[in-house]
């Protein structure tokens, strides 16, 4: 440029002519008309759309985007906007109009019009461009979703169904499961969820969501599952067939702290190991320690309902053992995760206590746990009545008592404030009239639960626990002081801030008993 | 006074006549109503003449001339040239020229005194230039354009250029032509004014579409009112020109 060369440039004052229409003084421009003579000459928005339909349904508020999916956009929400401005684009496109602005312009909630202010620029008249501004008003028409529809047509419809059962007298794993289903949200697409005999049964409105629930349950459990499915209606000319469909899963009846005596095949897969075997952990596999020798072996789903077999002892015929003396034998060992010593014991069941001299020496697996005084919880071998034919065939060594875990019962006990610092949510769940339930025991057995949870961290991994907002901490302080040893419980920082989740808390029907202790509703 | 008027649906009238002080070149091939109202206004003053130039109706756009003489291009024929020559009053001198710019009226605008010129102009044209047309000769550029001829209309009164002219254009210009000079459109905001409309001292002929605004400009700014009352007309120029 001329002026980059350094060449003397006058300073150009721009003159102003007379707009040839009307009149008035202006700085020339390409159309040398004034602005307003311009906008009244030349209308850019002739030819655009204004006035659109939006199909809108009321249950779910949520607008269709043709030809057949249903978004849900919230009124004088920035996606509503974008959604209304796509429909404007191809008209626009057509007339070689610019979009420059867009916001809403308020109008009622229930008028079922959506105003927008527009702006557009448009090149007029050999390079003026020409900006202007104009009103789209959308006519929201209803109109229920085919989801909506379909629900409000039949509302118990459910396409698929989960049928979860495990055959053992105890709820335990349910619950667990309960509160893993909830941390992750699986049931979140379940229509209807119902309580039944040895199980819960999941209702879906689509295969793919019993399909995926399945899919989950498999992963946190070692499951067998089938599916079959049931014709229900079929429209020869379009050969459109609509089918029920059922999966049947069923969860290994092996559980945590379960004695199994386990039958040759299984052994031989393991290793091996003893006969009389302890489960310490089921996840999609269930892990198994042998208590005399600290061998462990995993047995994964597939590879246990091979071989099925049952538990010989549950948790149910646990007995309370008092602990003399304890030798440990060989040095700390870590064993799938938790550590474990070998050592030799005298204990003595609780009820033998005092009355007879009945003593046993046993080795177990708890050396690093026990003290002489303590309590502990294990199963009578000695005084078993079991019906259990690997057992009977079994000709080696079978240990009189085979202790499980530490029993903190004693201190339970002196503990005078029983809330907890914590509480869990529950799914909202159907209960079937017919079956009879003992609610004596159904709370024995969450109390359990909950004791359960308290005492084993890896148990608490899975599982959101939130805090409790009623909970005194000033009374259990008092306790701990007294006791040398602190009992079991859960750290604030595991807790999840019940602020956060307050809104959904209130659904819950949590009812605190006179002496403090927290029910399920079910 | 000035006259709206079209030739054969076109506003640009100044393509298609040439208007001085002493004569009028109007295409052939119009409808007898283009020709009436050039007659109506000049025929008893000056000759309107009919004519083609080169087997063109572009007439205005490739001479030039003014009351001295008449600048046509090489490609006019010997009849043209001929039929020029005997309808033009004597003391009108004609010359063919050879240049390479052959659309003489868009290279250089004239008055009776003063000419512009595109600059690049050969020498020799521009000595013929100032003979024949016995004129001042300046190369000029009017808003950047260097077609003068095109954006710059001017009569011995007054002259109307290129809107986008700068002001420092605008007194440079009127210093050189020594008449006073406004920036402004014809033709409903038409940049390329003498296109669109052909002047000379006392009548000026613009196309239909000129608005009214764009029409009083023009009668003011080349003085083409001067036989209505003055008071009135010095009222009006006040208030809608000032430059």
């Amino acid at each position: 440029m001329a002026q980059d060369a350094g060449m003397f440039m006058v300073h150009q004052t721009i003159g102003s002519v007379l707009c040839c229409k009307c009149g008035i003084r202006m700085q020339p421009n390409a159309a040398n008309m004034c602005v307003k003579c311009l906008r009244s000459e030349v209308d850019i928005t002739e030819g655009l759309l204004k006035r659109l339909v939006l199909v809108h349904c009321p249950e779910c508020e949520s607008y269709l985007q043709p030809p057949r999916t249903w978004v849900k956009l919230q009124l004088e929400s920035k996606e509503l906007l974008t959604f209304c401005l796509k429909k404007l684009q191809k008209n626009m496109n057509i007339n070689k109009v610019k979009l420059v602005n867009a916001e809403f312009i308020w109008t009622e909630p229930h008028s079922k019009r959506v105003k927008v202010k527009v702006s557009v620029q448009k090149e007029v008249y050999n390079g003026a461009i020409l900006e202007q501004s104009y009103l789209v008003e959308y006519v929201q028409q209803d109109h229920m979703c085919e989801s909506c529809s379909r629900v409000a047509a039949n509302p118990d419809q459910w396409v698929a169904a989960v049928q979860l059962r495990q055959h053992v007298s105890h709820r335990r794993t349910f619950y667990y499961l309960e509160q893993l289903i909830l941390r992750h949200g699986a049931a979140a697409r379940a229509v209807r969820i119902k309580q039944m005999d040895h199980g819960i049964d999941f209702y879906f409105s689509n295969r793919s969501h019993g399909n995926k629930f399945v899919e989950f349950i498999g992963k946190v459990a070692p499951v067998k599952s089938r599916s079959d499915k049931q014709l229900v209606s079929h429209d020869s000319k379009s050969n459109n067939y609509n089918y029920k469909y059922t999966f049947s899963v069923e969860i290994s009846p092996i559980c945590r702290e379960d004695l199994i005596c386990l039958p040759p095949k299984a052994a031989a897969i393991l290793g091996n190991i003893g006969p009389i075997v302890v489960c310490t952990k089921v996840t999609n596999s269930i892990a198994l320690l042998d208590p005399l020798t600290l061998k462990f072996g995993f047995l994964d789903a597939e590879q246990y309902w091979r071989t099925s077999f049952k538990s010989l002892l549950t948790s149910r015929q646990l007995v309370e053992y008092i602990v003399f003396d304890i030798e440990p034998v060989s040095s700390e060992i870590t064993v799938g995760g938790t550590k474990y010593v070998l050592a030799d014991a005298q204990v003595a069941r609780v009820s033998d206590f005092g009355s007879n001299d009945t003593q046993f020496s046993i080795r177990t697996h708890l050396g690093h746990l026990l003290k002489p005084g303590d309590h502990a919880l294990g199963y009578d071998l000695y005084g078993a009545n079991t019906n259990d034919m690997e057992l009977d065939r079994y000709k080696g060594y079978i240990p009189e008592v085979v202790l499980i875990k530490k029993s903190y019962e004693e201190k339970r006990q002196k503990k005078r404030a029983k809330a907890r610092s914590w509480k869990l949510k529950s799914l909202n769940m159907e209960v079937d009239d017919k079956i009879k339930v003992d609610e004596d025991k159904r709370d024995a057995e969450y109390e359990h639960f909950l004791k359960d949870l308290e005492e084993n961290p890896e148990l608490r991994f899975n599982i959101s626990l939130y805090q409790n907002k009623d909970y005194q901490p000033s009374e259990v302080a008092s306790v701990t002081e007294d006791d040398g040893e602190p009992i079991p419980s859960v750290p604030d920082d595991e807790l999840l801030a019940a602020n956060l989740l307050a809104a959904e808390f209130d659904d819950l029907d949590l009812i605190e008993d006179g002496d403090g202790e927290d029910n399920m509703a079910e | 006074m000035a006259t709206r008027l079209k030739f054969e649906n076109s506003c640009e009238v100044g393509v298609f006549s040439k208007l001085t002080n002493a004569y009028c070149l109007v295409a052939i091939g119009g409808s007898e109503n283009f020709y009436s109202a050039f007659e109506a206004e000049l025929s008893d003053v000056i000759p309107v003449i009919r004519t083609s130039i080169g087997g063109t109706r572009i007439v205005g756009r490739l001479c030039i001339g003014n009351k001295n003489g008449l600048l046509l291009p090489h490609t006019t024929t010997d009849q043209e040239l001929q039929h020029l020559k005997n309808s033009l009053p004597d003391q009108v001198r004609v010359q063919r020229i050879e240049e390479k710019l052959s659309a003489l009226g868009n290279c250089i605008a004239c008055n009776d005194h003063v000419a512009l010129t595109h600059t690049d102009l050969d020498k020799e044209t521009e000595e013929v230039v100032a003979d024949v047309l016995g004129v001042e000769v300046f190369r000029q550029t009017v808003a950047g354009n260097i077609l003068v001829g095109s954006y710059c209309a001017f009569s011995n009164k007054g002259g109307l250029v290129h809107p986008h002219t700068s002001v420092e254009d605008l007194d440079e210009l009127s210093t050189l032509l020594q008449v006073p000079l406004v920036a402004g459109t014809v033709n409903r905001g038409s940049e390329v004014i003498a296109a669109g409309m052909t002047v000379n001292d006392w009548t000026a002929f613009c196309g239909a579409d000129t608005t009214a605004t764009e029409l009083s400009v023009i009668e003011n700014v080349f003085k083409l009112r001067e036989a209505k009352p003055s008071a009135i007309v010095d009222e009006m120029r006040k208030s809608l020109f000032d430059s």
